[in-house]
């Protein structure tokens, strides 16, 4: 009975011992349940773009043999491609749908569909897709050959689940009798999903042909921002840097640079936006809408990120290390750029790499620079050409897509943000990298 | 004679043979007074030790013998430091060039995190003391050799000095201050950071180096200091209390407060 007739026993617990555990549950159940509901809403988050984004991925196509009737196509018949180039894109619907028919009979399906309505089911981009092939060489004019088209957004919506027979009831883009019809087809396999590499690669299409929509120059654009910002915000943070934190002395000017970089980290990437029109655009008269200025005004966005990493990472290289070369005689610029330098690449990059993430998922200042709204579709050739051309980049055409009215496009803008994440995410996976790898423990 | 100081000490000293020579040097740290008026003999070819309690301001002289205190932008030095009778406070000493004429080692080991090569061969390649790779190795391995390491290292040249013990990164760093090939070494407290080992080890290569540097030291350690200097000045609050010759201040300080420190009443 010694533990009980000891009046201060370690095995009695005192109530302020109990009060102060029973905080300390209190305070980690809290944790737990932060770090949860977090962990949540990362799911739902995830969940609902991977839900709505990855349809985008997929497009129905339609296989068809088109004869390329010379009777339609090039009445004179002597293959003048000045008068070919005559016959608009509207001359190619009618061989387009004699095609559909072709199929129609081979598979022995009947349609109640008037010729308007039969053609519906293909894409808006299936004519001229026949006309640039033709083009590309008039001997073709007289031949049949088989094309891949994509189907309508429309139908398309609905091999996806995305419209049934009902809800188009009183649409006037698609109608029962069509669904009815490419379910017919679909099991003959003339129609099938395929995986659509051109939502990855190709250019936006117009408001008519949501299917033939794609992010691929948007992405190209987004590159040549990266460019822009990369060449520029590096060499610029970093020697701004070095000369804050390694060579300047500490006085009221450099207190106030200081500070104004630290508030310039926090300004709205919209005034960097509304400043980049007025003085690059208004002033400079630089051309609107291009990679260059955009790149100009992430630079401004992203230079104050990358200063602050820099010289954070500058300022963790322990002093030791400076005296320990300039006690041997190197001078300052030898100490920074042999030794010091060296052990903040590291963090300059990771730094870098954050900012130019931030920079890559950025929409606001693109609005006011025109780098929203414009439609590009042409893939630029040159490096001039992606600099200086009109261009969109990813965070604005998903934003571009998303305040269209067609659902097909609000699809489109769910593929684009995974397409956006997944560059996110490999930047910063790439950031995490560099700091494990290459961190250096004195 | 009880009262005599260290300037009436001064002129006891031969004064051909004063490698540097000190003249009321004053320290300050914004307004604060770091030195006050020192005035120091350094003898060639001899250890001179500087000991006194922390912040006395010993550490402070030493980095005014290379003018490290340069690096600091607060830091003001006033009085005249002749170095074979040079100025090296005259605006027209580049301290990029002395500071290869007096080398330092410091408190903590600083090995770059690079090869144990790379760590000796960085003074030489900088001050173009070597032509050819040749040249190089010869001075690495020399220098290794001095710093009494080489045996250690011979094998492991090319891994990072980083990797090596407390006492032989010490070491390195005494080899590679010696790599270009100074007049003058300098030593802020090089063995506080070593097992008594270590300590012992890079109090014999000191003693070594006697013959071919200049070699002053600071450090805590009374017992260090009178195991391997030959002169010793004792700093307290800012001033060069005493300075002589190392048995005497250990045996007979003509300070009182000398006394009271090496007998450990202060400090």
């Amino acid at each position: 009975m010694t533990e009980t007739s000891q009046t201060n026993s370690l095995f009695k617990i005192s109530d302020k011992t109990k009060n102060r555990n029973a905080a300390e549950r209190r305070f980690r159940i809290y944790g737990i349940l932060a770090i949860s509901i977090g962990l949540l809403m990362l799911l739902v988050l995830a969940s609902t773009i991977i839900l709505r984004g990855t349809s985008a991925f997929q497009q129905t196509f339609i296989t068809l043999e088109v004869d390329l009737l010379e009777s339609k196509l090039d009445k004179k018949g002597n293959r003048n491609i000045d008068d070919i180039k005559k016959v608009s894109t509207f001359g190619y619907s009618p061989i387009l749908v004699n095609a559909l028919k072709k199929v129609l009979e081979k598979h022995e399906i009947s349609t109640s569909l008037k010729k308007k309505a039969l053609g519906g089911i293909i894409s808006k981009s299936a004519p001229s897709q026949i006309r640039d092939f033709v083009l590309e060489d008039v001997n073709r004019i007289g031949q049949t050959v088989e094309f891949k088209f994509l189907v309508n957004g429309w139908i398309d919506g609905y091999i996806k689940g995305r419209y049934s027979r009902e809800s188009v009831a009183n649409s006037k883009f698609a109608s029962a009798e069509q669904f009815d019809l490419i379910d017919q087809l679909l099991e003959v396999g003339v129609v099938e999903k395929k995986f659509n590499f051109d939502f990855i690669f190709g250019a936006d299409a117009s408001d008519q042909r949501p299917e033939a929509a794609g992010i691929g120059v948007a992405m190209v654009g987004s590159f040549y921002l990266m460019l822009v910002v990369l060449v520029l915000s590096l060499p610029l943070g970093v020697a701004a840097s070095i000369y804050l934190e390694e060579f300047a002395k500490q006085n009221a000017f450099t207190d106030i640079i200081e500070v104004t970089i630290s508030n310039l980290a926090a300004v709205p990437s919209i005034v960097f936006g509304i400043l980049g029109l007025a003085v690059f655009i208004n002033y400079m008269h630089l051309p609107q809408s291009t990679p260059i200025v955009g790149g100009l005004v992430l630079t401004l966005m992203t230079l104050p990120t990358i200063i602050i990493s820099t010289r954070a990472s500058l300022k963790s290289v322990p002093p030791s290390i400076r005296d320990a070369a300039l006690g041997l005689g190197a001078s300052k610029m030898q100490t920074v750029f042999h030794h010091v330098l060296p052990l903040a690449a590291p963090g300059i990059l990771t730094g870098t790499i954050i900012g130019m993430a931030q920079a890559l998922g950025e929409s606001a200042p693109l609005l006011l620079i025109g780098m929203i709204g414009y439609v590009a579709t042409n893939m630029p050739t040159t490096i001039s050409e992606g600099l200086l051309s009109p261009n969109s980049a990813m965070p604005a055409q998903i934003y571009e897509w998303a305040k269209r009215a067609d659902p097909a496009f609000i699809e489109r803008a769910w593929g684009g943000i995974i397409i956006l994440l997944i560059f996110l995410l490999t930047m910063n996976t790439m950031a995490v990298i560099l700091r494990r790898r290459f961190e250096r423990r004195w | 004679m009880k009262d005599q100081t260290y300037l009436d000490r001064e002129s006891n000293l031969t004064p051909g043979i004063s490698k540097i020579s000190a003249k009321n040097v004053n320290v300050y740290y914004d307004d604060v007074q770091a030195l006050k008026d020192v005035s120091v003999e350094i003898e060639k070819n001899a250890v001179t030790s500087f000991i006194g309690p922390s912040g006395c301001g010993k550490s402070t002289f030493l980095r005014c013998l290379n003018r490290m205190n340069d690096t600091i932008d607060i830091c003001k030095v006033t009085g005249q430091i002749l170095l074979e009778g040079e100025d090296i406070y005259h605006p027209k000493i580049d301290p990029v060039q002395l500071r290869a004429k007096v080398g330092m080692v410091f408190q903590k080991p600083n090995p770059f995190p690079k090869s144990v090569y790379d760590n000796i061969a960085y003074g030489p390649k900088i001050h173009g003391l070597a032509n050819t790779k040749s040249d190089l190795d010869e001075i690495v391995e020399k220098s290794l050799r001095r710093a009494a390491i080489w045996d250690e290292v011979k094998d492991r040249l090319s891994s990072p000095a980083t990797g090596l013990s407390g006492g032989q990164q010490q070491r390195i760093c005494i080899a590679r201050a010696i790599a270009t090939s100074p007049d003058i070494l300098l030593m802020d407290e090089p063995c506080s950071a070593l097992d008594p080992i270590a300590t012992a080890q890079v109090e014999e290569l000191i003693d070594e180096l006697r013959e071919n540097f200049c070699v002053v030291i600071v450090t805590h350690s009374m017992q260090q200091a009178a195991r391997v200097s030959q002169k010793t000045a004792f700093f307290h609050l800012g001033s060069l209390v005493e300075f002589g010759d190392t048995e005497k201040i250990f045996t007979n300080p003509n300070d009182p407060r000398t006394e009271s420190y090496i007998t450990g009443r202060i400090g």
